[in-house]
């Protein structure tokens, strides 16, 4: 393995005819072998990017390399190295997915007895091979986004971009699908994953952009963000009705109804003085989570960052 | 050509055959009654009070051509704007436009699909026809030559308008307010030189008279229009287009934002 990035994003510009600046002079590296975020709230311009890497945008300035290889001057060898799970559902719905596998693999120059043995293969290994000789359509919906994993495993791209492949998806399936992407992932894939369910996230990548506003606004390791974190909000279930609000130093309590609070304190203060000084003014808890996942916290605070400084 | 770009060209045109094997009913059995009723009705019934339209050729003979390449033409023109259109609409064009596959090999893909629904349609329309007329090539090249680059022109035009369509409705208007009128008035019925003037110069301007002339010159030896003139403009209006085709998709007009 080389040191050239897996994906190497420079100054790129998008504007659409509306006039809409979709991305304002994006920079980005993704290394090889990297399982990396790229999160961002809607209209951010993740689909945007994404839209430029896979050819599916043309870009108003700029380039991206994928390993090394210029999507901008060439275009046919860049798109060899990438396979594309996109958001939205777009295979033809009267074919059936062994065909729409095997078809994939064709427009990549794949001969066809090695394209059905792979269409075969990541039919089987994501739990859809029977159906393969079934109607796109008569597949449930989380079929549908199986479907186009596996037909983004049909060139066997050396880098893989997921934008949103577990929408709408029930638990159990997000859980088998990521589960297969992390084994692509730990046999060499680099995979770009863009998620509205943040705890993913935080579970399965190694490195993170966040985009806002066609501007990268913060492009670290997840550790390294995850230690920024500095607040964490907790959600306290309380065994009997609160009279009145303790005072805890170093904690901000906030009630939410008689038998819920909410306790904000900084990461340095454990939270053992937090339970002393509850069971000192006779407050018992019964259960406690944290508010929302670390990640999410943080992104939240990031984008709300922009926000005001927009 | 590459090996990869070979191929992708096979996967695409695979893709369109199997499209119009599957909907068969729709692709190939319309113009076989079509052309069935044309040849009872104008053919039996009304051919027979019109008499010879040129010395030994009656006048359902005389049709044949026109009503092969009529087919043809609708059906290169319509497998190729519903296709591509429904691949846009569908959002499945994007498996295309994502991968490595060149333009010109997405073009000739759906091109040669379009292209064999043509040859498929005119020789089911030609079975059709033995049954009623006993027509016999006169010039089998020509009639090859005038099929093959008439299914040329009309799929790289149902491919303009496909790519420029943003909705179903305008993929049907070309058919209805477009090629209908200039197949009609394109010679399959009549001969031009039937037409008085200023009419009969005004179907020089027609392209749909130089390919029904040039097969009817291949079928049965007669033609309004000089041959190697019917040809410069089947063969001009097929770089034109080719090109423009290209260009479109180049550009990602209509297909990329």
């Amino acid at each position: 393995m080389t040191d050239i990035p897996a994906l190497e994003v420079i100054e790129l510009k998008k504007t659409y005819a509306s006039g809409v600046e979709a991305l304002k002079g994006v920079s980005l590296t993704v290394q090889q072998g990297d399982f990396f975020a790229l999160l961002g709230p809607n209209g951010a311009g993740k689909s945007t990017l994404i839209g430029i890497l896979s050819s599916l945008v043309n870009a108003t300035a700029g380039d991206a390399r994928i390993f090394g290889v210029s999507i901008r001057n060439e275009r046919s060898a860049a798109m060899r190295l990438i396979g594309l799970v996109p958001q939205e559902i777009n295979f033809n719905m009267f074919e059936k997915p062994f065909d729409i596998c095997v078809n994939q693999a064709g427009f990549y120059g794949i001969p066809r007895a090695e394209a059905c043995r792979r269409a075969e293969k990541y039919l089987k290994q994501l739990a859809l091979w029977d159906k393969a000789h079934h109607t796109a359509r008569a597949l449930s919906g989380g079929m549908k986004r199986r479907l186009m994993i596996a037909r983004a495993m049909m060139s066997e791209p050396r880098l893989l971009i997921l934008d949103e492949p577990t929408a709408g998806v029930d638990i159990e399936i997000r859980r088998s699908m990521w589960r297969f992407i992390s084994a692509i992932n730990a046999e060499g894939t680099t995979v770009i994953l863009t998620t509205h369910y943040l705890e993913e996230a935080e579970q399965l990548c190694r490195n993170i952009a966040i985009i806002d506003h066609g501007r990268i606004i913060e492009n670290t390791s997840m550790r390294r963000l995850l230690g920024k974190l500095d607040v964490e909000t907790f959600v306290l279930d309380l065994a009997e009705p609160l009279d009145e609000l303790p005072e805890i130093a170093n904690v901000h309590l906030r009630r939410v109804d008689e038998l819920t609070l909410e306790a904000e304190m900084a990461r340095q203060h454990d939270l053992n003085s937090l339970f002393a000084a509850l069971s000192a003014a006779g407050v018992a808890v019964r259960s406690m989570r944290n508010k929302s996942n670390r990640l999410e916290e943080l992104f939240v605070r990031l984008v709300d960052r922009g926000k005001v400084a927009a | 050509m590459s090996g990869e770009n070979l191929v992708a060209l096979g996967t695409v045109t695979r893709r369109e055959v199997m499209r119009i094997l599957r909907i068969w009913t729709q692709t190939l059995l319309p113009s076989a009654i079509t052309m069935t009723l044309y040849f009872v009705i104008f053919g039996t019934m009304i051919g027979r009070r019109i008499g010879e339209m040129a010395p030994g050729i009656g006048y359902i003979d005389y049709i044949v051509p026109g009503l092969i390449m009529m087919a043809v033409i609708t059906n290169c023109y319509g497998n190729i704007s519903s296709s591509f259109f429904g691949s846009k609409f569908g959002r499945y064009v994007e498996e295309m436009l994502a991968s490595p596959m060149p333009g010109w090999v997405i073009l000739s893909g759906y091109v040669a699909g379009a292209v064999l629904r043509g040859v498929m349609v005119a020789i089911i329309v030609l079975a059709i026809s033995l049954a009623f007329t006993d027509i016999h090539l006169h010039h089998p090249l020509a009639t090859l030559a005038t099929v093959l680059l008439t299914a040329i022109v009309f799929s790289l035009a149902g491919f303009v308008n496909a790519v420029f369509a943003q909705k179903f409705d305008d993929i049907a208007l070309v058919p209805t307010f477009v090629l209908a009128p200039l197949t009609y008035l394109g010679g399959v019925f009549y001969s031009v030189n039937a037409l008085g003037s200023p009419w009969r110069e005004i179907s020089y301007a027609n392209p749909v008279l130089y390919m029904v002339n040039a097969f009817r010159h291949g079928l049965l030896g007669i033609s309004d229009v000089p041959l190697g003139v019917a040809f410069a403009v089947m063969v001009g209006l097929a770089v034109v287009l080719g090109a423009l085709s290209l260009y479109l998709l180049k550009r990602g007009v209509g297909l990329r934002s």
